[in-house]
């Protein structure tokens, strides 16, 4: 499975018609500890760009936006308890929401890897 | 960043140290050190943080009589603390009102005996200068020294950490202040902060600042700690941050600073009002205000953050406040906030509802501190 990036960090996987999100190692690093993480209900519609959920360090909340359209389909519940797992294992275990993608080839349009980190 | 921000004198150190700088209040400030904010936090309230506070105004005042209580009455004009009745080698809190009894900044004053020796907030401190000067300069001699550097060293293990080189610290006690010697290096010395733990704050001339800084960090109870988890620890305490949580839309009595007007300067005490707004501030001391500064805890882990609307019903109908300071408190291990309510629901414990992101999130106000204090008393 490919992994595709996003200019605001965040990197999405594609599995079938379903994708996992996170965010890149960097944005962890720039944002520092978490204290909480939150994603919207499952089943709300997203655009590409939409904030689709919410980390916040103890200074400050950040968006996470929704790098393609689709539908929310799930949560890591772990984060609820454990937010700490985005800045330890940010592209892993720290993965943040699920979603339906409307159009799978709409990845392709998104950074590669390469991509990204020439950024 | 800029040209036009200034640097403070342990700027060279601070990149050296691996700070990740920010524009903050005109200077280029350290925002966190390589350990991070929440590390940072930590490290202060279990060991010692060094902070690089030289943004901050420091101004001296002496009296033209060469009497420093004729300085203290004169700087009385302005302030409704009891500065004629601060003993020397003393400090004390204190705030400039303006005619409407608006906070114009909060300040530290200490009477070093032949002077008074003011720390002011840098976003303030040319304006707090131009009106001291205006104001007190036909009866005293008003010096700014913007230049000099000012560090915080603060956390429970302070006095440990200052003993080897500054032997005089031990001694001090909560709101003492001293000239004395740090590594050999002459310092404005005060036993206070703004961590709510035990600490001091050195102040020193630039070109001293690195040889004090240096001399702190090499100490094994001491990191470097930048203005993020300053920030943090300062909400913990319940102290206020000047522009979040009271500004000249502020009145002290509204903000629950009448603590810090001591009897001498209250209805019926010997110097009486005597500020620009003190009708007001006497008034409202008698008869209440409609508004009150409360501290708040959310329940769960999301912070209610400065901006959020607070409402006595679960529906987000009725608005009774608003949140001025907020974040995830490390030590609390909790959402911590304070911010203004109506005073019918400023009682402590009383339930409120934060709107965050769209939904309304049980809050309680809470009393403050957060954090047991830790000062040398």
């Amino acid at each position: 499975m490919t992994t595709y990036y996003t200019k605001s960090h965040e990197w999405i996987r594609l599995d079938g018609e379903e994708a996992t999100v996170g965010i890149t190692a960097h944005a962890s690093e720039e944002l520092g500890e978490l204290v909480f993480v939150e994603a919207k209900d499952e089943g709300t519609d997203v655009a590409a760009g939409d904030a689709a959920a919410v980390v916040e360090s103890v200074k400050a909340a950040s968006d996470i936006y929704a790098p393609v359209a689709g539908v929310l389909s799930g949560f890591n519940t772990k984060l609820s308890d454990e937010p700490t797992l985005v800045g330890n294992d940010p592209e892993g275990e720290g993965w943040i929401f699920k979603m339906k993608v409307s159009n799978p080839d709409d990845v392709t349009s998104l950074l590669t890897a390469e991509q990204y980190k020439s950024l | 960043m800029t040209d036009s921000l200034q640097r403070t004198p342990l700027h060279a150190l601070n990149l050296e140290l691996g700070a990740k700088m920010v524009p903050f209040a005109g200077y280029e400030m350290p925002l966190q050190y390589p350990a991070g904010l929440m590390a940072e936090h930590l490290h202060t309230r279990s060991q010692t943080g060094l902070f690089d506070v030289s943004h901050m105004g420091q101004i001296r005042i002496a009296a033209r009589s060469g009497d420093v209580r004729d300085a203290a009455l004169a700087l009385e004009s302005l302030i409704p603390a009891d500065y004629a009745g601060l003993a020397k080698g003393r400090q004390r809190y204190g705030f400039l009102t303006n005619d409407t009894a608006g906070i114009l900044d909060d300040l530290m004053v200490a009477n070093m005996g032949d002077d008074l020796f003011v720390v002011v907030n840098a976003s303030c401190k040319e304006q707090d200068a131009a009106l001291i000067e205006a104001a007190l300069s036909d009866r005293c001699v008003v010096t700014r020294q913007f230049d000099r550097a000012l560090m915080a060293l603060q956390g429970p293990q302070a006095q440990e950490a200052i003993a080897p080189l500054c032997p005089a610290a031990v001694d001090m006690r909560f709101m003492d202040v001293i000239e004395t010697k740090l590594s050999g290096v002459p310092v404005t010395l005060s036993r206070s902060g703004y961590t709510g733990e035990d600490g001091y704050e050195i102040g020193c001339a630039a070109a001293d600042a690195e040889t004090v800084a240096r001399a702190l960090l090499a100490q094994p109870q001491v990191l470097p700690i930048g203005l993020g988890a300053r920030d943090s620890l300062r909400l913990e305490a319940g102290l206020c941050l000047y522009g979040n949580d009271i500004d000249t839309t502020t009145t002290p009595i509204e903000a629950s600073l009448a603590w810090a007007i001591q009897k001498a300067r209250r209805e019926g005490g010997s110097r009486e009002g005597g500020y620009p707004g003190a009708e007001i501030v006497l008034r409202q001391a008698r008869e209440g205000v409609s508004r009150k500064r409360v501290g708040l805890m959310a329940e769960g882990r999301a912070p209610v953050r400065a901006g959020a609307k607070l409402f006595a019903d679960a529906d987000g109908q009725k608005e009774i406040g608003l949140v001025t300071s907020g974040a995830f408190g490390p030590t609390v291990q909790a959402p911590v906030a304070m911010g203004y309510v109506a005073t019918d629901y400023a009682g402590n414990d009383t339930a409120l509802f934060a709107e965050l992101r769209g939904k309304f999130v049980p809050v309680h106000v809470r009393a403050m501190p957060f954090v047991a204090p830790g000062f040398k008393r």
